[in-house]
């Protein structure tokens, strides 16, 4: 019987091995993970119209999203953090939290404001990119927030007399501030635009991984995945981590360029 | 004088951010602006999508008429459940039980036969419960269950997962909570890789086993047998239920599936990449005389 089932085995052709064998069989394993790299290239070289199309609305979707994440973010954490006030403490430890939020539960939340019979049903904007940038946001903004607000803090607190003293408005004085802390806040674009790029659980539910149209490099990974794709899905892994890395690479640039100086 | 003046630079501050929104996002919303009727939400199952299948139709049926098809693929549970809150405007489904429930209680309207394929039983090549070439599906999970064979269910309210339940009221057992019955909670695509891995026996569609087995290494052990019949319906959602429903459009894709072009489509789908059709056209026939 079992003699008979392995033979079978060999009739169908098979591009890449068993996942049930990856396990046992180390060569099996280096092979996967290099067709997955091969299709990478392939991917990348042949300038594949529908993974560059993906490739294109992940960085627009993700990088809206962090750029509206850093408005919000960057101002209120610098007010928070330049201001006392009542319950400042239970706010700082909110945002905290919220640097730590669940995507699928924000997905879950915008999902439920925005479908049809949601409070903003009529904009009709649920399985859309639109959508997609606005739950990223939400995903993003504590992120950024959480970490102005601790490099602010982290200034001298003598730094903003002196400031003050040397004749600064206080706009200039918000503005020396923020490129004093110019390291840190970099570094919260990073985490922000890191935390939303890589995450699937909100852009699934509120995109819908529509062909072509809401297809970003994180759900097709989850989409080939369970196509059994493990190729293209390894490919499409690589192709983000590249994307990131890049990215990574141009705000690290500015970010050191200013240390250095 | 400071104090005052700090408070009117904070809320200067917040104007600013407010108005950044403002001007921020309705950019984003032209930058979509499709008519919103030409939207159509098709809710369906993973199966249509993982085979491949939608993905030959759906720019077919755009080229065709115009409109924007957003496919979400789901479990028929969910689906039909997307259908009931009015969040999808025709739905393509796999669970005929839970759709005539579905149009009892007026959420679709127009059920109509779109195709069928077929349940299989998969395990590995070994066998442990001998289930291979059994005629009745529900004898082969007796015996999985006699044997304490391991078993990966959907678990996710699928029409794949509903046909499992249905079978195995029949064989009067009840494997919830049984140590050798695991729930996935995935998508059937996973829930074979799950199966392969832990070399255990599941329930799937042809289609999507077909589509896999390359990578699989499980085998067909039980097939034919008329309870493992597998049928496809198109709905459309009931727009005096859900005026925001896209009726016309609803319309338009489900005379679309079981008109005669789309129908040889399916026909002829996969049978050059597996040898033989992933699906069996079944406009206009009656869901009884099916498998006879």
């Amino acid at each position: 019987m079992r003699g008979k089932g392995e033979d079978e085995n060999k009739d169908y052709p098979r591009p890449f091995p068993l996942p049930s064998r990856v396990g046992k069989c180390l060569r099996c394993f280096v092979e996967l993970i290099f067709q997955g790299i091969a299709k990478a290239f392939e991917l990348i070289v042949h300038f594949n119209p529908e993974v560059m199309g993906i490739t294109w609305l992940s960085l627009k979707v993700s990088g809206i999203a962090t750029f509206i994440s850093l408005l919000i973010g960057i101002s209120l954490g610098v007010a928070i953090a330049l201001n006392n006030f009542y319950g400042k403490k239970i706010v700082i430890s909110l945002i905290n939290t919220g640097m730590g939020l669940p995507p699928v539960v924000v997905g879950l939340f915008v999902t439920i404001f925005i479908w049809r019979s949601g409070p903003f049903g009529s904009l009709g904007i649920l399985y859309t990119p639109t959508a997609m940038i606005i739950a990223q946001a939400i995903i993003a903004t504590p992120i950024v927030m959480g970490i102005s607000l601790a490099a602010i803090q982290n200034l001298h607190p003598n730094l903003r007399l002196q400031i003050l003293s040397l004749g600064a408005s206080r706009l200039q004085m918000v503005w020396v501030l923020i490129k004093e802390a110019k390291l840190p806040l970099l570094a919260a674009v990073m985490a922000g635009f890191g935390g939303v790029i890589s995450e699937v659980g909100a852009s699934i539910m509120v995109g819908g991984n529509i062909k072509g149209y809401s297809r970003v490099l994180t759900t097709a990974t989850v989409m080939e995945t369970s196509k059994g794709n493990f190729d293209i899905a390894i490919a499409l892994g690589i192709i983000l981590l590249m994307l990131a890395f890049v990215i990574n690479f141009l705000l690290t640039q500015i970010q050191q360029r200013q240390r250095l100086r | 004088m400071i104090k005052m003046f700090r408070k009117s630079k904070i809320i200067t501050l917040l104007a600013a951010v407010a108005l950044l929104f403002a001007l921020a996002l309705p950019n984003v919303f032209a930058a979509k602006a499709t008519p919103k009727q030409k939207n159509i939400i098709l809710a369906t199952t993973t199966s249509t999508q993982d085979s491949g299948l939608l993905d030959v139709l759906i720019p077919v049926f755009e080229k065709q008429t115009g409109y924007f098809v957003k496919t979400i693929a789901v479990g028929s549970g969910q689906a039909m459940k997307m259908g009931e809150k009015g969040e999808a405007d025709v739905l393509l489904v796999h669970s005929p039980d839970a759709e005539k429930k579905f149009i009892e209680e007026g959420y679709g309207i127009n059920r109509r036969l779109v195709m069928h394929n077929d349940f299989v039983i998969v395990g590995p090549p070994a066998d442990p419960a001998k289930i291979k070439g059994v005629k009745s599906s529900v004898e082969a999970l007796k015996r999985i269950a006699e044997t304490k064979s391991l078993f990966l269910s959907r678990g996710d309210n699928s029409g794949t997962h509903a046909k499992e339940k249905t079978l195995w009221k029949k064989a009067e057992i009840n494997p919830a909570g049984q140590k050798w019955y695991q729930e996935t909670g995935l998508g059937m695509g996973q829930t074979l890789d799950v199966a392969a891995e832990k070399k255990g026996y599941t329930l799937t569609d042809r289609g999507t086993y077909l589509a896999l087995k390359k990578n699989l290494g499980l085998d067909i052990l039980v097939e034919g047998d008329a309870a493992l019949l597998n049928i496809y319906h198109v709905i459309e959602v009931n727009s005096a239920k859900w005026p925001k429903v896209n009726a016309a459009g609803a319309r338009d894709f489900a005379d679309f599936m079981v008109s005669k072009k789309t129908q040889q489509i399916i026909k002829t789908f996969g049978v050059d990449q597996y040898g033989s059709p992933l699906f069996f056209p079944d406009a206009g026939k009656k869901e009884e005389d099916l498998g006879k």
